[in-house]
């Protein structure tokens, strides 16, 4: 086995094992997808809220993976010094973040899997799907939300570091027109919210999958600008232990 | 070649100065010990060696590579304990050996690996469910998993009971009777005096001595015995010719003359003595000087 496949092997073990890492990752989105599908309760200017919905939990999906899942994980190893042991070993820095790559790509495939399945069986009709966009998107969205995670994971103690990852989610989820259309906010909030990164990929989401990818110009910007800002921040500031 | 070469090392964290001009060799085959207090500056020094930050001033080099620069690829051939931590605490014992030997890729046998650092039974069980003495050995296994040619262990014996100190003691001998260069940070004199051939003693970011045991050792040599707390310590110093000193519940005199007639008089003299006065002699000894006598000597009394 090669260092890089080792070290990914180690990295789906602790997915595995932490069971509040797949409840997030797994457990919350399908269960918004589930739940606001079958209860009609959210302004979603659409007459089913499944095709509202089905491209914002996919962008949950992306965020709850790169940013939590990973922030929270990589700000425990840094706590427990297992970053800083990793560093002594021949692995480098380069196949270590590779195999963090490799097992964020493969839990978002096993996401996007379950829940275009659900979406599906809940009734969600795509229209005019551009497949390849809505994967640059979720790509696009890994590294923005990957930089977040891992900026706050490398200068935030442990525990604080998940409490300020949980809540950022929270706040993300609500105002980032993934189950609250941003119209729908108010002025101020809409303004802020069209330049987070969940709202420009849940709308450069919806446009690929519902409408062929059209209008979405200034969220493919602001996307892409946060794609790069937050990994070279975050690797300009992270401490490894 | 030397396995580990520094010289003139400074390690400064803004205006504190943690290490100041420190040079020191450590040798394949022998176990460096590199003894002071904590914050003496030892896991500064070793945490240079080891490559985790470039030294402010001075050099070091391990296997004639730079530590800072040329990590990576001195990293296949040197073994790492921390002082603390490093594993996952849900990891596993065994997967998480078997993951080190497959990063170093250097054809140790991970079950062979567990067997020698005696974890056979915990092999499934996870890292936070592991005792002090346990987790150390796991920690060493990881080192031993390079095949090192030079091994950096800070403090490996804290916090470990009896039994298991004397199964790290063996370890760390077997590496080093097999040729590894072994630097061993640690603040317990009796650790060192067990099992260095060489002892670096920090004090204050300073190097205050520099030498093989045996010839620290022996440079001085000290008689030692208890008796009543009333003793005239003025008159025998007296009647002896040399300076008697009360460490703790003992009288200790020191003396550089290693002539085994001199220390047989030596005896006579203080028995004669204490004899005369009728005052008891207990717990006599005589021979070479204990590490943590030579470090008080050498730091003013401070450890």
């Amino acid at each position: 086995m090669t260092a890089l496949t080792t070290q990914l092997q180690a990295e789906m073990n602790v997915v595995r094992r932490n069971g509040e890492q797949l409840l997030v990752t797994l457990g919350i989105p399908l269960l918004l997808l589930g739940f606001f599908s079958a209860v009609d309760v959210l302004p979603t200017n659409e007459k089913d809220p499944v095709n509202f919905l089905v491209p914002g939990i996919l962008a949950l999906a992306v965020m709850s993976t790169s940013m939590v899942s990973l922030g929270i994980a990589t700000g425990f190893e840094r706590n427990y010094l297992v970053l800083k042991r990793l560093a002594a070993t021949p692995l480098g820095t380069t196949r270590l973040i590779a195999a963090k790559t490799l097992s964020i790509a493969a839990v978002e495939a096993v996401q996007m899997i379950l829940l275009i399945s659900l979406g599906f069986l809940l009734g969600w009709s795509p229209q005019q799907a551009n497949w390849l966009l809505a994967l640059c998107a979720v790509v696009l969205g890994t590294f923005a939300f990957a930089g977040i995670g891992l900026f706050l994971a490398g200068n935030l103690r442990g525990e604080v570091n998940l409490a300020a990852t949980n809540g950022l989610y929270l706040v993300l989820l609500l105002i980032g027109g993934i189950v609250f259309p941003l119209d729908k906010l108010p002025g101020a909030l809409s303004a802020i919210s069209r330049c987070l990164p969940t709202a420009a990929l849940s709308d450069v989401l919806r446009n690929s999958l519902m409408s062929a990818g059209e209008h979405t110009t200034s969220s493919w910007i602001v996307l892409l600008v946060w794609a790069i800002a937050a990994p070279l921040l975050a690797a300009k500031t992270f401490k490894w232990n | 070649m030397s396995a580990v070469v520094v010289e003139n090392l400074t390690i400064r964290y803004g205006d504190f100065v943690a290490v100041d001009r420190v040079s020191f060799r450590a040798e394949f085959g022998e176990v460096t010990a590199i003894l002071g207090p904590n914050g003496a500056g030892k896991t500064s020094t070793i945490e240079t060696c080891e490559g985790y930050r470039a030294p402010t001033n001075g050099s070091v080099h391990v296997l004639e590579k730079n530590p800072f620069t040329q990590r990576t690829s001195l990293h296949s051939e040197v073994g790492v304990m921390l002082q603390e931590g490093g594993v996952y605490p849900s990891a596993r014992v065994f997967e998480t050996i078997t993951q080190y030997c497959a990063l170093y890729n250097r054809g140790i046998d991970p079950t062979t690996l567990l067997v020698a650092v005696d974890l056979e039974s915990k092999a499934t069980s996870t890292w936070r469910s592991l005792s002090g003495g346990e987790k150390q050995r796991m920690l060493l296994a990881l080192a031993l998993a390079a095949r090192p040619r030079v091994a950096f262990l800070d403090e490996p014996t804290s916090g470990v009971d009896i039994n298991g100190r004397d199964a790290i003691r063996h370890i760390i001998n077997d590496l080093a009777a097999n040729g590894t260069a072994v630097v061993l940070a640690t603040h317990e004199l009796d650790e060192a005096e067990r099992l260095a051939q060489r002892v670096v003693l920090f004090h204050q970011g300073k190097i205050v001595a520099n030498a093989p045991l045996a010839t620290m050792r022996s440079a001085q040599h000290e008689l030692r015995f208890s008796s009543v707390p009333t003793l005239n310590v003025q008159e025998l110093s007296a009647h002896i010719g040399l300076e008697v000193t009360v460490i703790q519940d003992h009288f200790v005199v020191r003396f550089e003359n290693t002539d085994s007639a001199f220390s047989s008089e030596l005896v006579q003299r203080v028995s004669t003595w204490l004899n005369n006065n009728n005052l008891p002699l207990n717990n006599l000894s005589i021979g070479a000087q204990r590490l943590e006598d030579i470090f008080r000597n050498l730091t003013g009394g401070t450890q």
